[in-house]
């Protein structure tokens, strides 16, 4: 049976990459509809594969995790690394997402790409974002994984700027390039170490001599602090956390369906995985665990605290999942691994469906994305407004919805952590669900009720296309009920997918032995109190969007230099453009152009020409046609090396 | 007996004569015999050497150039001949068509 089971993984990314290469070589001279049906086609194996992994992996006395090697990739003294790919538990759900949902956007883009320029290239890339990503979240050792990493990057880079001809996605797409390489450069040196201290990039070679040598951390070894923060770097330039959180709202620049499946549901949950799966090393520092808490939760609500004041659709949805990512990293800094990787799950699928149903919004009013110019569309575009409504509920954390039961896990667990700041932590948390919550309503009134704003004809509002209501209807239902698979027991559920990833976080955390000692009472409290915080949001929304519009706006008009630094995204962008991008600019144009280009570069290619026309402009002289000039050059040569032969022997011995 | 190095003395200044005749005369004739005389030279030195080793290689050498130097007057005669008849001329200065 395994041997069945590996041949059939490797099939899981090739599938998608075959697709790419038929889409990409000769999709051009394809017809459309051969193209879509390649691009589904290839999705949708790798789905059913893993559909059927799932059902292998979960029958009784199934292995914990399968894992296939190939023959050596790299084999050099001291180090080797396979292609190989790992599958437990919790690659099962990253696997199950990836294709699953991809696969759903896929379907989703058949409809909204359906009259752009240049469908055979939009579908390859997305095909290629789908090997990599497949490679990222199998991969059994750090390196392979960042293959995937690395890879995604690019198909995020292609996507953004798949519009390339307007320069704005060209430049967002190279600034989530750049800004994605800084946090490459921590994961590289978190390699390189990783190297020189275990020999190994292996994950079970590594977590394993980990395990085996508590007395690293009891002697404070500096080089375990080293490697996390070297990674935590790493996972916040793909997981769009601060200080790199900066590319990902540009990325919007990309066509809808990619900011649903790239930069909300996937990739940028990469640096999520990461953590999680590298959850031994992580437990080893608590250092580099309380920054990725920190990171996580100041991420959270500065996102959410930019989001509550976007205009455009797209970049509220960016803002919020910035602020989700952040929930995800307080949970795994908080030692929480089971519950950040709840909400992945949870996220993928109400995000995803925000981003598609914003998608079919901004389709029906022809490509507005300005929320001052939507309202009432509730009654022209009825599905996408009751799917959405899905989505903005299980966000928003208002129970039963899937949002809820992960959030409130994330909070439960940050407040029973043992990380000294965990009140703290918890209070922004708490804080930050209500801004979600009142943003996504804000967003949900200004788009669906009130009057219609948008510019242009009553009639020509209209429906999206089935093709493109099939996913919004399928996540939807995912986002409703994805969440009864956490239901804690306090609310009468047997939190299942907490015991799902059993085998993988085996170690029993910290907050796990405060969990089942702090009681019920304190869990229910808790969830009480968070779902309240939920509901005065939408409140609040409700007040300043529905019931008097234009409460925001004079709200806004009393703190003006308040809305401003927050309306302005606190001018990050810009003091990173003063602190950063100025110098390093001046650097490169003073330094490394003038100097060492023209200077170095240009000059030693100057002094070379200049040398050579010397020389033959001697030569030239030499080369009279003159008979005895050639003679006498004849002589003086025969001259000269009878001197050295006779000469040279008394000065330099034997010649 | 002479020594070895009067001959040798005697070639080297007939040698340097040659190719100062080579470098200075005008008159590709003259230039001619003067790559006679150092030809001839060398075939001294030869000649030389081969007494004081007492060996005959040096002999035979001698008679290759002789032949050579024949068959060189030959040819070099019939491409003087040629040249005046292209060019009225025998100034080498003149001869300068090499610098294309």
């Amino acid at each position: 049976m395994s041997a069945v089971q590996e041949n059939y993984l490797w099939l899981i990314p090739l599938l998608p990459l075959a697709g790419f290469l038929i889409n990409g070589t000769l999709g051009r001279k394809l017809p459309r509809v051969v193209v879509s049906t390649v691009a589904l086609l290839f999705t949708a194996a790798p789905a059913a594969i893993v559909a059927w992994l799932w059902v292998t992996m979960c029958s009784a006395g199934a292995p914990d995790a399968i894992e296939v090697v190939s023959r050596p990739w790299i084999a050099i003294t001291g180090l080797t690394v396979n292609f190989a790919f790992n599958v437990d538990h919790l690659t099962l759900i990253m696997l199950a997402v990836v294709t699953g949902v991809g696969f759903l956007i896929h379907i989703y883009s058949v409809g909204y790409m359906a009259h752009e320029e240049g469908y055979w290239r939009f579908f390859a890339y997305l095909n290629l974002f789908m090997f990599f990503m497949s490679v990222l979240v199998l991969a059994a050792n750090f390196l392979l994984l960042f293959v995937g990493w690395e890879g995604v990057g690019l198909s995020s880079y292609l996507l953004i700027g798949f519009y390339f001809k307007r320069k704005s996605a060209a430049n967002a797409g190279k600034k989530a390039f750049v800004v994605n390489r800084i946090g490459d450069l921590g994961f590289l040196l978190a390699m390189f170490l990783l190297i020189v201290h275990f020999g190994s990039l292996d994950f079970s070679q590594i977590f394993d001599s980990i395990t085996q040598h508590p007395e690293w951390q009891a002697q404070g070894a500096h080089f375990l602090p080293a490697i996390c923060l070297l990674l935590v770097l790493g996972a916040a330039g793909k997981s769009a956390q601060i200080p790199l959180y900066i590319w990902l709202p540009d990325a919007m620049e990309g066509p809808t369906p990619v900011s649903a499946l790239i930069h909300a549901a996937t990739m940028v949950t990469a640096g999520v995985y990461m953590v999680a799966r590298c959850h031994v090393l992580f437990n080893s520092s608590p250092l580099a665990l309380t920054v990725v808490a920190i990171i996580g939760a100041v991420t959270a609500i500065f996102a959410a605290s930019i989001g509550m004041v976007q205009h455009d659709i797209k970049r509220v949805l960016a803002y919020s999942t910035i602020s989700q990512l952040g929930y995800m990293f307080l949970a795994c800094g908080v030692g929480a691994y089971a519950a950040g990787i709840f909400h992945l799950l949870t996220h993928a699928f109400f995000k995803a469906l925000l981003f598609l149903a914003a998608g079919s919004v901004i389709h029906a009013l022809s490509g507005e994305q300005d929320l001052r110019k939507m309202g009432g569309l509730r009654t022209k575009t009825p599905i996408t407004f009751w799917t959405m409504s899905a989505g903005v509920f299980a966000i928003a954390g208002i129970p039963p919805f899937a949002g809820f039961f992960s959030k409130d896990e994330i909070l439960y667990r940050t407040f029973t952590s043992p990380n000294p700041l965990h009140i703290t932590l918890w209070i922004v948390g708490l804080l930050t669900a209500g801004m979600t919550s009142f943003y996504m309503f804000r967003l949900w009134f200004k788009t669906f009720f009130g009057e219609q704003r948008a510019e242009q004809q009553e009639g020509s509002v209209h429906e999206s296309s089935w093709i493109m209501l099939l996913p919004l209807v399928v996540l939807a239902f995912l986002s409703v009920v994805g969440g009864w698979i956490g239901v804690p027991s306090v609310l009468f559920g047997s939190n299942h997918i907490e015991h799902f990833l059993d085998p993988v976080f085996a170690n029993p955390g910290a907050a796990e032995v405060v969990a089942s000692t702090s009681g019920h009472g304190l869990e229910l409290a808790l969830a009480v109190i968070s779902v309240l915080t939920a509901l005065a949001g939408f409140y609040i929304a409700y007040l300043f969007y529905y019931q008097k519009p234009g409460t925001a706006a004079a709200l806004a008009e009393r703190n003006r230099p308040a809305y401003a630094l927050v309306s302005n995204k606190y001018w990050v962008d810009e003091l990173y453009n003063v602190a950063l991008v100025t110098p390093l600019l001046m650097f490169t144009r003073g330094i490394l152009e003038l100097v060492v280009d023209r200077g170095i570069v240009d000059g030693s290619g100057a002094a070379a020409g200049a040398t050579i026309r010397g020389l033959a402009w001697l030569e030239r002289k030499q080369i009279s046609g003159n008979i005895r000039s050639y003679a006498g050059w004849l002589a003086i040569g025969a001259a000269v090396v009878m001197a050295v032969m006779i000469f040279g022997r008394l000065h330099w011995g034997t010649l | 007996m002479v020594p070895t190095a009067y001959y040798l003395i005697l070639a080297a200044m007939l040698f340097s004569i040659g190719i100062a005749a080579f470098l200075i005369k005008r008159n590709v004739i003259t230039i001619f015999i003067s790559i006679e005389l150092m030809l001839n030279a060398v075939n001294l030195t030869f000649v030389a050497f081969a007494h004081m080793w007492h060996q005959v290689a040096g002999q035979i050498f001698v008679f290759f150039v002789m032949v050579v130097a024949a068959a060189e007057a030959a040819v070099g005669l019939a491409i003087i001949i040629s040249i005046y008849r292209t060019r009225q001329t025998l100034n080498v200065d003149a001869l300068d068509r090499m610098k294309s």
